[in-house]
């Protein structure tokens, strides 16, 4: 069910316009890993707003814990050592959507309504309308969404639309001990990250950096890192993530032109019976044919 | 009752119950496969009994047809291995389609223009089969990379099959006395005779 309080800006598997009188401000989420200390309250929060909860797993001997997002994790903190700085760095990245302004499972689903990006930037899915066939899977440069292995539905951030909608932060934004995720306008969300840039520049990390990237149009939860130039340094996040080709190629112009071209033989057909009329066997066959069994009637009287 | 004890077997009941099922779940695929196709076609989902029912079905209805196919493949490849004759069929097929079949090359049982729809549809239903392994989410799993590939030739290859079969049924429609040997298996000396002159003597020695 859609937010009727939000506008929608995208609306999977659908062609034509949406309602999108009003015209509501675009937010975001900032996270600014640098000030992330892994306690992972945002976890919980996420777990205890909308009402999910992983299974209790076990260690693998580091502190990712659930290990992986899933219907029932939206949001995981991936924990990352690295010496690639000449020092021991532990960078702690807080993984999710990241709600693009050009989102690929939008793009890829083939069901109407399934996915909602509303005019806020919040990318949505109404699980109601999802028939699970996991194409959001395919078309997300992020490896986001999860397939529900109990309902076959697909989940993942909501970036709390249903808070959001009613003038609230998301959950996990409400709870973070040391102020590390930010909410609000996407203009503001840039500013406040231009502010903590230029403290972390002084610093000493030259290379500080936003993570809002352009080949998605830009996100709608965005990173500030310490080393905004080496994205895969933080648990593999990806350097320019983008639709994929094939999946643009997939759900491009090339299917409403097939549909034309099959119309086309299905239509060129039926003119071409109607001018051409049917291809009947031949009078002058069936003459033949007739007399050839006359002949052989004639043979076998001849010889009785 | 048989009109003519002297028609012509061309299909035995096997073969016919064989090419039915592939022609009936061909049709439910196509139906089911064009509403995740485009939008526009989306509805049709209510004839499976919903959209998630669709998805659910749709790639169960690919294994029967993959497996009727391939039973019909080898029993037919060997008759339309293509030569000569074919493609001089081939390069005179304009003529045909304009209606004037009088000097086409002499045919067997099946003329070039249907060994090449045999062989397109081979071809077609071996990368529908394979990709669509690589996108059944409800039982494996694919590194993304692959399945991306997946979905854009699997599109592209119902897409063509549709087209092919399109042609398929439209040549059996536009050929009097065809759709017989679909079901009941024969066909008439005369049909024979002018259209698979070649096959016509074979059977008959005339």
């Amino acid at each position: 069910m859609a937010l009727q309080s939000l506008d929608i800006q995208r609306r999977s598997a659908t062609t034509t316009p949406q309602p999108g009188s009003r015209q509501p401000i675009e937010v975001a989420k900032l996270i600014d890993v640098t000030t992330c200390i892994g306690c992972k309250a945002c976890q919980v929060a996420c777990s205890e707003w909308n009402d999910i909860r992983e299974e209790v797993g076990s260690n693998i001997g580091v502190y990712d814990n659930p290990t992986d997002l899933s219907a029932h994790a939206w949001t995981v903190m991936r924990f990352t050592e690295t010496e690639a700085h000449g020092r021991l760095e532990w960078l702690i990245r807080k993984d999710g959507c990241m709600h693009c302004a050009d989102p690929g499972c939008l793009k890829a689903c083939p069901s109407p309504g399934a996915i909602i990006q509303y005019k806020n930037g919040i990318v949505d899915f109404h699980q109601e309308n999802c028939i699970g066939c996991g194409y959001c899977v395919t078309g997300c440069p992020f490896n986001v969404p999860r397939l529900s292995r109990e309902d076959g539905k697909a989940y993942k951030c909501s970036l709390c639309s249903d808070r959001v909608a009613v003038g609230q932060e998301p959950a996990c934004v409400k709870t973070c001990p040391t102020g590390a995720i930010s909410f609000g306008s996407k203009e503001d969300m840039k500013d406040i990250a231009a502010t903590r840039i230029d403290d972390l520049r002084r610093r000493g990390f030259d290379k500080a950096g936003l993570y809002d990237p352009e080949g998605v149009g830009g996100t709608h939860v965005m990173y500030v890192l310490h080393h905004a130039d080496e994205p895969a340094l933080y648990a593999n996040l990806p350097a320019n993530p983008a639709i994929s080709p094939m999946v643009s190629i997939w759900k491009g112009v090339a299917k409403p032109l097939a549909t034309l071209a099959l119309a086309g033989v299905a239509l060129g057909s039926l003119f071409h019976y109607v001018m051409k009329g049917p291809n009947e066997i031949s009078k002058e066959t069936e003459d033949e044919i007739d007399a050839e069994d006359r002949r052989e009637r004639e043979d076998k009287e001849a010889a009785q | 009752m048989i009109r003519d004890p002297k028609d012509i077997k061309r299909y035995n009941a096997s073969e016919r119950v064989n090419h039915w099922i592939v022609g009936i779940s061909f049709i439910l695929l196509a139906l089911s496969g064009l509403a995740f196709f485009h939008p526009a076609f989306f509805p049709l989902t209510q004839l499976f009994g919903g959209p998630v029912w669709t998805r659910i079905l749709h790639p169960y209805a690919g294994v029967l047809m993959a497996v009727a196919f391939l039973i019909i493949f080898i029993r037919f490849f060997r008759l339309n291995l293509m030569g000569k004759k074919d493609f001089e069929w081939l390069a005179k097929a304009r003529n045909m389609v304009d209606g004037n079949d009088h000097d086409m090359p002499e045919q067997g049982k099946y003329n070039g223009g249907q060994k090449v729809l045999f062989w397109s549809l081979g071809v077609c239903m071996l990368l529908m089969s394979v990709s669509g392994i690589l996108m059944w989410r409800a039982w494996f799993h694919f590194p993304v990379e692959l399945v991306r590939v997946a979905v854009v030739v699997h599109a592209a290859c119902g897409a063509v099959m549709i087209g092919l079969i399109l042609v398929h049924v439209y040549a059996a429609i536009w050929v009097k006395g065809t759709i017989r040997a679909m079901w009941y298996g024969t066909v008439t000396r005369a049909w024979a005779r002018q259209h698979h002159r070649g096959w016509y003597r074979q059977i008959t020695g005339k």
